[in-house]
């Protein structure tokens, strides 16, 4: 009983909110993944685009809202996302249109590439701040929780209860969804093929008269899909705050390099790797070991690794191991 | 007038000066015909001319009576031509399958059949389609890289240095490979550095000395003309 | 145009606007404006060093001027003799656990020549062991100083010596920080070095704001020692007293104009030091092999220049200059405040300094660090007076009017983005564009 305890500890603070963190970082990473292989450039905007989509999420939320539309007991903000990608979309491609392409044409060296995305970022922040203001917004409507924690408890008999928001389902259903359509993509259509084609051989692409304009459009169409969508869960999951997608930028290029920048599937496996040793190493274990050693043997400190202010410290941390026994990731970069 | 002429092809790369001056190129449906020349004369570039790579300066290039000089790379695949790199000329994570049908990437007819036909010329490839290309040994990524090429059903096929770094069996083997395409109607230009073996099986073939022409007869006369023998195949 | 004369004319521009601040806001503020402006400057030079000398994105100028801070802080302020006593020996103790734990780990790595899976898991398992013997040292002597008058100190406090002398010692700490990532980060793919710098100053930010027993985290250190008169001694001198009835101004307005101008002195020393020190650096040999490796990376290799170990100094140098500005600002400042820095502003603005002032010339950056900051500070009342004139002529309590209004003070990052952008496009070589005849 002790061992379903400590097992239910593990799973209600460790498992649950690291898969739903996972999922929101590998969407992120695939993001910065994509704009990686095809563009060639770390796109250090890709945190404001984010917070962009779900700005718009929410602008359409309120619009939804005031005309008493509601998908309860499903948050309205999942019908907000349809529209929201679209602005965010279309603002993608303004800046590319404006300002990226002119770089591509001149076949601008990556680390001014990454210069001008500061640049976007700026641009980006500011307008959110403007438009949105830079206070918390909480986004989350209809049924709070999928199973509360006292339910659990009634339901096995153990007092330790598992808690799963509805937020966190959505969340890991969307990422999955979302994931296995980008792969059905890139695996399976014309288009998909052409962007990997591009992603691999430039050249080789153009001799195959595949324009290289149309891709990047494309690139773009799915980073917004993406961005918006990993933002948008984040916010809902969390609550949204302008300022915390700067700082989500290096948890998310951790998961992409660690999972090799430049490859899909190694933004995902990136991202979960990232979440739960976050989660874990900054976990206080002291339920978790009080429930499973004798009592004389019972911890008297929190267990804890480090304190959860040090998050971020993780994620680099993990960054840099992997970058020195392996330089190019876990799965090799620039395949898409 | 043949079917694809580059007449009095003069220029270079955006910076630098002419590298090419006034070479002239032709070739006919179902001909092979061969450039070769010392290192640095220029036969990569003169190819890469008519594929529309650089800027001429002067000359022309046209295909089929149509004049295509001003035409972007792309637009020229689409009028016929395809091109083989010397490297890199395969996508390699991508599997033999992926990279052939992305050869097709402009047509919107079906092509299954030319992918028949590209599986019959090169046998070993429909054996290892679904295996990404970058694991293949030289002389199969070669053989994927002259099919991906033969998906776009071009009527003029480009190929340079195809037998770079390939063991001499599998040389003799591509080149037996490329008469067969050319014996279905295709007009084949490569560019050789073996240009013994080149010539042999050349209709047509343009030595190219600093970018200009300095013979151009059939493959059998240049192996015949004791000059040539003598400055360029080695005696 | 000449260079020099397009110097001249920017710096007299730059000049005037100060004075024209001092004009029609007030002098006190026109020199805080200016104080910021050399302190920037200097940041930017140091920047300059990595990306104009060499084009190393550091994409984490935030924590080396953050690094800069708190030397400042721990150099200055008295130490606290009731914390050293309760938990002195512990930290001393962590810090040789943190030492043994280090030569271990070398030993390790002798012991085990070969990249086996053995070496790693080895290290590994004697690095958690480490990890876990320090926090049992360190823990119990942390929560004895953080419960000393948590209220005013809670901390060990520092040296108590001169605050100017931090300037010095922020330039080592942060060099041996900049060492540290170099050696993990630089040799790797250009971008990897920009996250690597973007993770640590996150880093060495969360270490400042949670390690109270070093640096009172989020409480603050207010108080520095300053390396300049006080207002209130000024204002209490027979001297200035009868200099301010002269001119007939008062000794408040004064005073406060003494000490600024004070810290104007201290600073632009610093700043023609270090912008003297970077001229001959890159005119000599050194510099020019350095701009070589920038230029071309494939041939400089092949002509046998060991790029990692080159780009490690200049990294290293330019590190240490912008923790020389870090400490300077947190002088400037008299207080330390970890919660303050920011990336956009502490990073990414200093970025917009170096390209729009033109990257790889000195005096270039030190105009950038003028006219970015300046523009920086006077976007916001200039923003609002705008935002005022639009809406003008709309009705009171609409809600666009509130909002427009209210959100003046964002268009700040918006402009900022823009001239960066628009720099990069139509201006790449900056103000001062880099001379090439050298």
């Amino acid at each position: 009983m002790e061992f379903l305890n400590a097992m239910a500890i593990l799973a209600n603070y460790v498992i649950v909110p690291g898969l739903a963190y996972g999922s929101q970082l590998a969407l992120g990473a695939l993001g910065v993944t994509l704009v990686y292989g095809v563009l060639r450039f770390s796109n250090f905007a890709h945190g404001e685009t984010m917070s962009m989509g779900a700005m718009f999420a929410i602008l359409f939320l309120w619009l939804f809202k005031s005309m008493g539309v509601s998908i309860a007991p499903l948050p309205t903000v999942l019908l907000a996302l349809v529209p929201a990608i679209i602005c965010a979309a279309v603002y993608i491609l303004i800046t590319d249109r404006v300002v990226y392409r002119f770089y591509r044409i001149q076949k601008a060296v990556p680390t001014i590439l990454v210069v001008v995305s500061t640049g976007i970022m700026f641009v980006t922040n500011g307008l959110i701040r403007f438009v949105i203001g830079p206070d918390d917004r909480s986004i989350g409507d209809g049924a709070r929780f999928v199973m509360k924690a006292r339910e659990f408890k009634n339901w096995t008999g153990l007092d330790v209860g598992i808690a799963i928001k509805t937020s966190q389902v959505i969340t890991v259903i969307t990422a999955v969804v979302l994931v296995v359509a980008l792969f059905w993509f890139l695996e399976k259509t014309k288009t998909g093929k052409s962007m990997r084609a591009y992603a691999d051989n430039e050249n080789l692409a153009l001799l195959s008269g595949i324009d290289p304009e149309k891709v990047v459009r494309i690139t773009w169409l799915l980073v917004a899909v993406l961005a918006t969508v990993a933002g948008t869960l984040y916010g809902l999951d969390k609550s949204y705050k302008p300022f915390t997608f700067l700082q989500l930028l290096l948890p998310i290029f951790a998961s992409a390099i660690i999972g090799g920048i430049g490859s899909p599937l190694g933004a995902i496996v990136g991202g979960f790797i990232v979440a739960f040793s976050e989660i874990l190493i900054t976990f206080a274990f002291k339920g978790f070991f009080t429930r499973l050693v004798p009592d004389d043997f019972a911890p008297e400190g929190l267990v804890q690794l480090l304190s959860t202010d040090y998050k971020f410290a993780v994620s680099f941390a993990i960054l840099v191991i992997v970058l020195i026994i392996m330089p190019t990731g876990i799965f090799k970069g620039r395949t898409l | 007038m043949t079917y694809l002429t580059g007449a009095n092809m003069t220029g270079g790369y955006t910076t630098g000066s002419d590298i090419i001056k006034d070479c002239s190129i032709e070739v006919d449906l179902g001909e092979i015909a061969v450039v070769v020349g010392p290192n640095g004369a220029g036969k990569s570039t003169a190819m890469k001319a008519i594929f529309g790579m650089l800027n001429l300066r002067e000359g022309s290039v046209s295909i089929d009576g149509k004049d295509i000089t001003k035409l972007s790379p792309p637009a020229r695949v689409r009028e016929g031509m395809a091109f083989v790199p010397q490297t890199e000329n395969v996508f390699t994570s991508m599997s033999v399958l992926d990279n052939l049908i992305m050869g097709a990437f402009v047509r919107d007819d079906d092509y299954s059949q030319t992918l028949e036909k590209v599986f019959e010329l090169f046998p070993i490839l429909a054996e290892k389609q679904k295996q990404p290309a970058g694991e293949l040994s030289g002389g199969q990524r070669q053989q994927v890289a002259v099919g991906r090429a033969l998906m776009t059903n071009p009527t003029l096929l480009m190929l340079d240095e195809p037998t770079a770094g390939v063991s001499p069996i599998v040389m003799d083997e591509l080149f037996d490979r490329i008469i067969e395409i050319a014996r279905s109607g295709i007009a084949i230009l490569m560019v050789e550095q073996n240009a013994k073996q080149a010539l042999n099986i050349a209709d047509k073939g343009f030595v190219l000395v600093q970018g200009a022409n300095r013979y151009t007869d059939t493959g059998e006369a240049l192996m015949a003309n004791p000059d040539v023998r003598k400055a360029f195949l080695g005696g | 145009m000449s260079d020099s004369m397009r110097s001249v004319l920017a710096f007299g521009i730059m000049a005037l606007l100060l004075v024209a601040v001092g004009v029609i806001q007030s002098w006190s503020l026109s020199l805080t404006i200016l104080n910021l402006c050399i302190i920037s400057a200097v940041m930017s030079l140091g920047v300059n060093i990595q990306w104009g000398f060499a084009g190393l994105f550091n994409a984490g100028i935030m924590g080396f001027a953050a690094l800069g801070g708190v030397t400042a802080v721990i150099l200055s302020v008295s130490p606290v003799g009731a914390a050293w006593s309760a938990g002195g020996f512990g930290i001393v103790g962590a810090f040789f656990v943190v030492l043994a734990a280090v030569a271990g780990v070398i030993m390790v790595q002798r012991y085990f020549h070969d990249q086996s899976r053995s070496r790693l898991l080895i290290t590994t398992a004697f690095l958690l062991f480490a990890f876990i013997i320090y926090r049992m040292v360190l823990d119990p002597a942390v929560e004895a100083i953080e419960a000393v008058e948590p209220a005013k100190t809670g901390f060990l406090g520092g040296f108590g010596l001169p605050i100017v002398l931090s300037w010095g010692v922020a330039a080592f700490v942060a060099a041996g920080v900049a060492w540290i990532i170099g050696k993990i980060a630089l040799g790797l793919r250009s971008d990897y070095l920009a996250i690597a710098t973007l993770g640590i100053s996150e880093i060495i930010v969360s270490v400042l704001k949670n390690e109270d027993w070093l640096t009172r985290g989020v409480k603050n250190v207010n108080g520095l020692p300053r390396p300049v008169p006080y207002e209130i001694d000024i204002q209490e001198s027979e001297f200035y007293r009868d200099i301010a009835t002269s001119i007939g101004i008062p000794i408040v307005d004064l005073s406060s104009i003494i000490v600024k101008l004070s810290y104007t002195c201290l600073f632009l020393i610093v700043l023609v030091i270090v912008f003297l020190l970077a001229e001959r650096a890159v005119r000599s040999p050194w510099g020019r092999m350095m701009r070589a490796i920038r230029d071309n990376e494939v041939s400089s290799s092949a002509m046998g220049k060991n790029i990692t170990a080159r780009h490690l100094q200049v990294f290293v140098l330019g590190s240490a200059v912008i923790g020389i500005a870090g400490a300077m600002l947190t002088t400037l400042d008299g207080q330390f405040t970890p919660g303050s820095y920011q990336p956009l502003r502490f990073t990414f603005l200093i970025w917009i300094m170096v390209i729009v002032g033109g990257s790889g010339n000195n005096l270039g950056s030190i105009l950038g660090g003028f006219v970015v900051w300046f523009i920086w500070i006077e976007a916001e009342p200039i923003g609002q007076q705008v935002m005022n004139l639009i809406t003008s002529n709309m009705a009171d309590g609409s809600a666009i009017k509130a909002q427009l209004v209210e959100s003046a003070s964002h268009i700040r990052l918006i402009m900022m983005g823009v001239i960066l952008l628009l720099v990069l496009r139509f201006r790449p070589q900056g103000m001062l564009p880099e001379s090439r005849s050298q």
